[in-house]
C-alpha cells in the first residue's frame, strides 16, 4: 500500500486521554499524506490537537486508534528509540551535563556508531548551524539562539528520516525568529529530511511551508499549499485562522449570490438555493463613489493608520462589519471621513464561497 | 565623596563584626573547644580509673593500629582493632549503597506525583523523626530477635523451622542503620529528582537511547548532586553510628563509635578514645571535602 508520493501516511488516527468513561479526543479522526524531503506544517491554535499529532510521530505518545505509517512500514506502536525519527524540543531539552559536541553526538553514540564516525558528524552539524567554535561549550553557557541551533544539530546528527519540530522558534525575539526561519529553510534544502513544523504563527506556516495542515479542535480541516490555503480556504475557521477575512452573508438564487439585495455574484459551484458565507480578503476590496455598480453600500466607522496601508472599518447595510485594507496614498491624502457613505467593490475572483 | 563612603562602609562592616563578636566567641567556644581537649587527651598517658596523667605519650595514636604484646613490649597490628575499622567501613558503605538502591526509586516516586501530594509523601518519609532513635532501633531489635515478629511469622507459615539468627550479626547492624537512614537518602535525592526536567527523558528516548541508558546517561549525571549529597548525609553518620550497633550488633559486633565508647568506660583508656574520635574526625572532613570537590567540579565550568 501507500501511492509513491506518500511517505508519511496518517491513516485514520485518533488518540484520547483519560479514563475510559470521561475520554477526551485530543485528535478525533486525522489522515494526510506527507512527501519524502517535504516541508510540511501542522497550523492551528493551542489545543488543536497539533502537537499531539507530532508526538504521536515521534512516538512519545500511542495513538489510541489508526495508523503511522513511515515509508511504507507501520511505526505508530514502535517506542521513540526504535523510530528514525528525531524531534527539535520547544525548549530544546538539551542535555544541561554535556557539551554541545556531547549533546549533538549523543544520538550517535546512542546507535552505537565508532568513535570516529561520530567525531565526524558532530563536526558536520556544528559547520551546519554555525557553531563550531562553540563545540566545548557548556549548554547553559550559550543564548537561546544557540541552544536552538545545537538542538536542531543534534536531532539532525543520526540523520533521521523525519526531523519534527515542535514550535522551535517560539522563545526567540522577533529577529531571532526571522534569522531562524531563513536558517531552518536552508538546511531543510541542504539536508532533504522531511521537516514536520509545528505553529500557531501563520505567518511562519506561509513563509516557510511547502504544504501546511490547518488543524482546529483535534481535526485536520485543510491542507494544502500556502497560496492554496490562503486564496482559497475551504472553511470559515482556515479563512478567519489564515490573515484576516471579511464573512459576507449572502442568498443563493440562479447560480448567484445576492448580496444586501443589491448585488450579484456570480458562483461557480454554488448551492441553488439557500444561504452561504463569502469569504473576501481586506486586500482585495476596494474603496469607491457610493452608487457605482457592483458594489456595496457601505458607512465608514474609523480608520486604522499602519503606515503602508491603513485599516478602513465599515458597516453593511445589514449591519455586517467589514474592513477594507487600503494602500496608503503616495501624496499623503487622509482617509474617508467617518461616517460618509461609500461603495465598496471586489472582483468576484476574490470571492470564496465557505462550507459553514 | 566616594572616599566618605568607602570609610562609612568600613565602620560599618567593623560595627557589625563587633556586634557578631560575642555570638562567634561562644561558637568558637562551643564548637573548638572539645575538639581542643581531645586533641590534647589524645597526647597524654592514661589514668588508672578512667581520665588522664598529663605526661605526653603518642601511645594512644599508636594504639590505633598496634598493640604491645604483654610479654616482651613488642608492637604488633592490633587486629580487632582493624576488624572493627573495617567493619565500620563496609557496613557504612553497604548501607550508603541500599538506601540509594531504596531511595532512589522511593525519590523517583514522591518526586513524580502531583504537587499537592509530594508535600503528603514527604510527610511520610519524615514520621520516623518523630520517634526517638533508641525506641526504634529496639522496635527493630523486637521484630528480628529470634522469638521476634519475624521468625514467628516465617515459622508460622512454614518458611523457616528454626528461628533465623538475625540479631547481634553484622547484616542486623546494617538493617537498622539502612532503615535510620533512609529519610537522609531519599531527602536530598528528592530535591535533585524534583528539579530535573523531564523532557530530558523525552528527549534521551527520541535520541535512540534505551530506557536504561537513559537512566545512566542521562539521569543520573544531572541528578548526580543529590546522590553525592545523599551518601554523604548517610556515609558519614553510619561511620560514627553507636546506638544501632550497640543494640543490633550486641557487643560483639562494635563499630568506631562503640570502640570510641568502650575507650572511656570499661577501656579506662581516655587518650586511646581521644584520638580515634580525631581520626574518626579527620576521615569525615577527608569525605566531605572530596565531596565539595566533586559538587564544585559538577557545576563549574566548561
Amino acid at each position: 500500500m501507500g501511492s509513491d508520493d506518500g511517505f508519511i501516511e496518517i491513516i485514520d488516527v485518533t488518540k484520547a486521554f483519560g479514563p475510559a468513561d470521561r475520554r477526551v479526543y485530543a485528535l478525533g479522526g486525522v489522515a494526510a499524506t506527507i512527501r519524502r524531503g517535504e516541508f510540511f506544517t501542522l497550523l492551528g491554535p493551542s489545543g488543536c490537537g497539533k502537537t499531539t499529532l507530532l508526538r504521536l510521530i515521534a512516538g512519545f505518545e500511542l495513538p489510541t486508534s489508526g495508523e503511522i505509517r513511515l515509508d511504507g512500514q507501520e511505526i505508530g506502536h514502535l517506542p521513540p528509540f526504535r523510530r528514525p525519527v528525531n524531534t527539535v524540543f520547544q525548549n530544546y531539552a538539551l542535555f544541561p551535563h554535556m557539551t554541545v559536541a556531547q549533546n549533538i553526538g549523543f544520538g550517535l553514540e546512542m546507535l552505537g556508531k565508532p568513535k570516529a564516525d561520530i567525531a565526524a558528524t558532530v563536526e558536520r552539524m556544528l559547520a551546519l548551524v554555525k557553531m563550531t567554535d562553540l563545540a566545548g561549550r557548556r549548554t547553559d553557557q550559550l543564548s537561546g539562539g544557540q541552544q536552538q541551533r545545537v538542538a536542531l544539530a543534534r536531532a539532525l546528527a543520526p540523520q533521521p528520516k523525519v526531523l519534527l519540530l515542535d514550535e522551535p522558534l517560539s522563545a526567540l525575539d522577533l529577529k531571532l525568529r526571522k534569522e531562524m526561519q531563513v536558517e531552518l529553510k536552508r538546511i531543510q534544502l541542504e539536508t532533504g529530511i522531511t521537516f514536520i513544523f509545528v505553529t500557531h504563527d501563520q505567518e511562519e506556516a506561509l513563509t516557510m511551508s511547502d504544504r501546511i495542515a490547518v488543524m482546529s479542535g483535534g481535526k485536520i480541516l485543510q491542507i494544502g499549499t500556502p497560496r492554496e490555503i490562503y486564496a482559497h480556504p475551504t472553511n470559515r475557521f482556515v479563512a478567519d485562522f489564515i490573515g484576516e477575512t471579511n464573512f459576507i452573508r449572502a442568498r443563493v438564487q440562479g447560480g448567484k449570490a445576492i448580496v444586501g439585495g443589491e448585488v450579484e455574484v456570480p458562483l461557480p459551484a454554488a448551492p441553488a438555493q439557500g444561504e452561504v458565507t463569502l469569504a473576501i480578503r481586506p486586500e482585495h476590496l476596494r474603496l469607491v463613489a457610493k452608487g457605482t455598480a457592483g458594489a456595496l453600500t457601505a458607512t465608514v466607522g474609523d480608520a486604522v493608520y499602519f503606515g503602508t496601508d491603513s485599516h478602513v472599518h465599515l458597516t453593511l447595510g445589514d449591519g455586517t462589519g467589514i474592513v477594507v485594507r487600503q494602500q496608503t496614498d503616495p501624496d499623503g491624502r487622509e482617509g474617508p471621513a467617518p461616517g460618509s457613505v461609500l461603495g465598496v467593490s471586489f472582483p468576484p475572483a476574490a470571492v470564496q464561497v465557505l462550507e459553514d | 565623596m566616594r572616599e566618605t563612603e568607602a570609610t562609612r562602609e568600613a565602620a560599618q562592616v567593623r560595627r557589625n563584626w563587633l556586634l557578631s563578636l560575642p555570638a562567634l566567641l561562644l561558637l568558637a567556644a562551643g564548637a573548638i573547644g572539645p575538639l581542643f581537649i581531645m586533641l590534647i587527651y589524645s597526647f597524654l598517658t592514661p589514668g588508672k580509673y578512667g581520665n588522664v596523667e598529663w605526661i605526653f605519650s603518642l601511645d594512644a595514636w599508636r594504639g590505633i593500629l598496634f598493640t604491645r604484646d604483654i610479654f616482651d613490649e613488642t608492637l604488633k597490628l592490633a587486629d580487632a582493632h582493624l576488624t572493627i575499622f573495617w567493619r565500620s567501613v563496609r557496613l557504612s558503605f553497604l548501607t550508603t549503597v541500599f538506601t540509594f538502591v531504596v531511595g532512589f526509586p522511593t525519590a523517583w516516586f514522591i518526586a513524580t506525583r502531583p504537587p499537592r501530594w509530594r508535600a503528603f509523601w514527604l510527610f511520610l518519609i519524615t514520621i520516623p523523626f518523630w520517634t526517638n532513635l533508641l525506641i526504634r532501633t529496639f522496635a527493630i531489635n523486637q521484630i528480628i530477635r529470634n522469638e521476634g515478629f519475624l521468625n514467628t511469622f516465617l515459622i508460622k507459615i512454614g518458611v523457616i523451622s528454626e528461628p533465623l539468627n538475625l540479631l547481634y550479626t553484622d547484616l542486623a547492624v546494617f538493617l537498622g542503620m539502612t532503615y535510620v537512614y533512609l529519610p537522609l537518602m531519599v531527602l536530598p535525592l528528592y530535591a535533585a529528582i524534583e528539579r530535573f526536567d523531564h523532557r530530558l527523558l523525552e528527549a534521551g528516548y527520541d535520541l535512540y537511547a534505551s530506557r536504561l541508558a537513559v537512566l545512566r546517561r542521562i539521569i543520573f549525571p544531572t541528578v548526580k548532586p543529590g546522590i553525592i549529597a545523599g551518601s554523604i548525609l548517610v556515609f558519614i553518620p553510619s561511620l560514627g553510628a553507636y546506638v544501632t550497633p550497640r543494640i543490633l550488633g550486641g557487643g560483639r559486633n562494635m563499630m568506631i563509635g562503640n570502640f570510641i565508647d568502650l575507650q572511656f568506660g570499661q577501656g579506662r583508656n581516655w587518650p586511646l578514645g581521644a584520638s580515634l574520635s580525631v581520626m574518626l574526625l579527620v576521615v569525615v572532613t577527608a569525605a566531605l571535602l572530596i565531596y565539595v570537590r566533586f559538587a564544585n567540579r559538577d557545576r563549574g565550568h566548561g
